[in-house]
């Protein structure tokens, strides 16, 4: 079935079966493969994007639920054209203080942070926890990303 | 020996590192790096191979004296890493070592995965390429810097020739190359000329007080790429006509195939083809949606007669039943039975420890492209050799004709360093069985990741030890039941000495206190489970049980924990320096805050020491919060201080989530989480402040990728005993609520 869908601000035609999860239309279609695959359910944040510009679980988002909606990945909020000053605030404080160890996380987390800055532009601790602990990291690099969002916060 | 036989038979060139104690483990080192410019100067001049579908080409025209760094006339610099980078920093660390020999701009700096070599590209400490143990940094030390040092003295020699100048005027500093004259280069514009230079037999390496990155600043190469999603791991791969595979798998192990209808999954669209492959029945199909729902729409009658059967609760009832006969012995000193009949008080404690999963972030996954003659595999290998050899063995070709491609991958924790090399050997089965010459990904999904076996194994200890009149340990003995992660393995032989696995046994034998009479045995139970390696390995237990039963001991000899250890260590300096130096960082012996507890542990496991110093306080439903951790690690000379740092952090959050909620459960053979609801892992939420402090160092350096990991739960249960008087003696702790005595 085909679908349309504002992907990072480009109008794109899709042709799949409507159940695909969007995390696969990005990765095997769109070849968008910043947006990780880590469980499937919904329970560890990898896949996260941004839908209508809310921070949501692509893995479980229907193909048919995003026709006509507005998609934004890490690609999307990556390079001097397409970030957003919060997006490149937050991709600047994970590179100064080095916060990625795997890093197989890390673009759903930038996704998860971006979310909670634009809605809160100065989280307190309490904040930073209840938005980002959807985001598993196993690498435990939470200590940094706390310390990331702060610095963040810091340049907006 | 053939090279593909070498996964079967890794006798006598094969050996994971053990705790070693300092002394000796410098004499290994310095042995290591005596044969280091013998190795680079062998490798001279050799081609650089084709790195990968999407690698870097050798430039024409750059300067490549040794198989570790590539100087392009670009002016980047390529440092070409031998080990896999998972997260630990592998690619930055052998990268600051060549920076620094060459005194390059970190700007300039590239990084890319080494081929498969064993000879080129092998880790000392193995003897074939891979990295595991913590031995990355400590067994390239010498050989990335001496690979720098080469290319300088080359860049310095043709700038000489070029301006006619003495190579003794000339310095290099940030990528430039100057002459007191005024003339200056760039790397790039001397690249082409240094390669006619004449390598040299013995390049000078810097003193350690010219250090400009070792020791002090060099940010990570990894992190630009990490931040916006370009950092391609196996999964990211796309090739054209590439079909993407899946694995029904058993539900219990040891569990076959009997026969299967694969009906339902071959009527979604997309999937192209069923195959029977020893591991299962793989789906291939054109995309991982229909790959995935194939996985779970095919139906399969299991032949579970020669499967594991037994439970957790059986496996723990089992092992507990051996605690009471002693064991092969590890360790014995002085004269335990007479030791306890004078000792005034006795303690002893059971302790419970669970199977665990590693659960890195990407799961299992590998690409092959096989067309019956040669062939391409493309994977996060953490032990090239074995991997490439099973390749070349399962697909019946030469070594040279099979090209692994090493990737980033998505954490490991020990996770890929396996000894049968099995996602790899399924993706060759699986191309070899299909016959076909497409790209082949296979991946697992979650479920499949954490029921899939290679577990931390289920470990059951029993410390028993007795206290003087004046509260001194007069007798030790520990008593540790679990199954072995070397036997019937290629490791076997190097593991497994007199019927001792050292991994079983790694912290709890080598325990550090001066305690005249001691005994340390071990059984080693057989079980269909597959265990493995999980980041820190056997002192995931042992430290545990060894440090919390001291601060069990401290308590009833009316002694302060940090003292107490002190005193039994005064024959082990580098112990007592992380212990005093995170003692006083943290405040130790300064007053606590009301509902809050302090408990402190320290340990060594792979050559380097830690001790960690926790602050805990209890929720209103009486589970945990750690609330601020103080690490103090002594690795040596601290390369790359803040990856240092990041290590501690990390371990210190894989082996809190563990400690916390970590736990595999069995029932009736089969496993009963499936995906991080069942296997809950830590979060942000409860993640504590961590404050490391690294103990200046000039030994050689050691491992950080696992040190950091074991030395949380004892000190969090040590406060946790302070302040509740509970004993935390079965893992993970969420399955007691803690009442504070206060």
């Amino acid at each position: 079935m085909a679908f349309t869908v504002t992907i990072n601000g480009k109008k794109t035609s899709i042709d799949v079966d409507p159940e695909t999860p969007l995390l696969w239309v990005l990765r095997d279609d769109l070849k968008l493969t910043g947006t990780k695959f880590g469980c499937g359910a919904a329970l560890c944040g990898a896949c996260t994007v941004h839908l209508d510009g809310e921070a949501v679980r692509s893995c479980q988002i229907q193909a048919r639920d995003v026709d006509g909606r507005d998609v934004t990945t890490i690609e999307g909020v990556t390079g001097e054209a397409s970030a957003t000053p919060v997006a490149k605030a937050v991709q600047a404080a994970w590179i100064k203080l080095d916060v990625a160890q795997c890093g197989y996380c890390q673009p759903g987390q930038i996704m998860s942070a971006v979310g909670l800055l634009t809605q809160i532009p100065k989280p307190t601790d309490d904040d930073i926890d209840k938005a980002m602990d959807g985001n598993v990291c196993r690498c435990a690099t939470y200590h940094r990303i706390r310390a990331a969002i702060h610095e963040a916060a810091k340049t907006i | 020996m053939t090279y593909t036989d070498l996964p079967n038979k890794l006798t006598g060139i094969f050996a994971m590192p053990v705790p070693k104690p300092p002394d000796e483990s410098r004499r290994s080192f310095l042995k290591i790096s005596g044969g280091v410019g013998a190795g680079l100067v062998l490798g001279l001049a050799a081609p650089l191979p084709k790195l990968g579908p999407t690698g870097a080409q050798a430039t024409s025209g750059a300067l490549a004296p040794n198989p570790f760094l590539r100087v392009a006339a670009d002016n980047t610099v390529t440092v070409i890493i031998k080990h896999l980078d998972k997260g630990q920093g592998a690619a930055t660390g052998l990268a600051t070592l060549v920076a620094e020999e060459l005194d390059a701009d970190h700007a300039q700096i590239k990084t890319e995965f080494a081929p498969a070599d064993p000879i080129k590209y092998k880790n000392f400490a193995f003897g074939v390429q891979g990295v595991g143990g913590s031995t990355g940094l400590a067994n390239s030390y010498e050989q990335y810097r001496t690979a720098g040092a080469t290319a300088r003295a080359m860049l310095i020699a043709a700038a000489a020739r070029t301006w006619n100048v003495k190579a003794d005027d000339i310095t290099v500093k940030a990528g430039v190359v100057s002459h007191s004259s005024g003339k200056s280069a760039t790397f790039g514009e001397l690249a082409n000329k240094a390669a006619g230079e004449s390598v040299p037999d013995k390049p000078t390496l810097k003193d350690p007080k010219d250090f400009v990155f070792i020791g002090k600043s060099f940010p990570r190469v990894d992190s630009p790429a990490k931040v916006n999603g370009t950092a391609l791991y196996t999964i990211d791969h796309q090739f054209d006509g590439m079909l993407i595979a899946t694995i029904a798998r058993p539900p219990m192990f040891g569990a076959k195939v009997k026969s299967f209808d694969a009906s339902a999954a071959e009527s979604i669209k997309g999937v192209v083809k069923v195959l029977p492959v020893p591991q299962g029945i793989a789906i291939l199909a054109t995309n991982t949606w229909a790959a995935i729902k194939a996985q779970r729409a095919i139906k399969v009658d299991w032949e579970k007669s020669g499967a594991e059967t037994r439970g957790s609760a059986e496996l723990v009832a089992e092992y507990k039943a051996l605690l009471d006969s002693p064991g092969t012995k590890a360790r014995e000193e002085g004269n335990l039975e007479d030791a306890f009949k004078a000792a005034v008080k006795i303690v002893e404690a059971d302790f419970e420890f669970p199977y665990l999963a590693h659960a890195p972030m990407e799961p299992m996954d590998c690409v092959v492209r096989y067309d019956g003659s040669s062939a391409d595999i493309c994977t996060g290998s953490q032990m090239q050799t074995l991997d490439h050899a099973t390749a070349c063995k399962v697909l019946g070709l030469k070594p040279e004709a099979v090209n692994l491609h090493t990737v980033w991958a998505g954490g490991s924790f020990g996770r890929r360093a396996i000894a049968d090399s099995h996602y790899v050997r399924e993706a060759c089965d699986i191309a070899k069985a299909y016959g076909k010459a497409v790209p082949i990904k296979v991946i697992w999904t979650r479920e499949d990741d954490i029921k899939g076996g290679w577990y931390r194994p289920l470990y059951v200890h029993r410390i028993k030890a007795g206290l003087d009149k004046d509260g001194t340990i007069v007798a030790w003995l520990h008593r540790i039941v679990g199954q072995s992660i070397g036997a019937g393995t290629p490791f076997e032989a190097l593991l497994v000495k007199d019927g001792i696995d050292s991994t079983s046994v790694e912290g709890a034998n080598n325990l550090p206190y001066a305690i005249a009479n001691i005994r340390v045995d071990l059984h080693t139970t057989k079980g269909g489970v597959p265990v493995l390696w999980w980041r820190s390995v056997g002192s995931t237990h042992t430290a545990h049980a060894t440090e919390h039963m001291i601060d069990m001991l401290a308590k009833e000899a009316g002694k302060d924990p940090v003292a107490f250890r002190l005193a039994m260590l005064k024959d082990k300096p580098r112990h007592a320096g992380v212990l005093k130096l995170a003692a006083e960082k943290a405040g130790w012996g300064q007053p606590v805050k009301p509902g809050k507890f302090r408990g402190v542990a320290v340990h060594e496991s792979f050559a380097s020491f830690v001790a960690n110093v926790a602050d805990v306080s209890l929720r209103d439903d009486g589970s945990v919060k750690v609330e601020r951790v103080v690490c103090a690690i002594d690795c040596g000379l601290a390369v790359n201080p803040d990856v240092v740092a990041a290590q501690m952090e990390g371990g210190i959050g894989y082996g809190l989530g563990a400690g916390l909620k970590g736990a595999i459960t069995l029932a009736g053979g089969e496993v009963e989480q499936g995906n991080f609801d069942g296997y809950d892992v830590l979060r942000i939420s409860e993640m504590p402040r961590v404050e490391v402090h690294i103990v200046p160092s000039a030994e050689p350096p050691t491992g950080v990728g696992e040190p950091g990991t074991p030395v949380v739960t004892p000190a969090v249960a040590n406060a946790l005993l302070s302040g509740t008087g509970v004993r935390t003696t079965v893992l993970p702790m969420n399955k007691q609520r803690y009442k504070s005595q206060s």
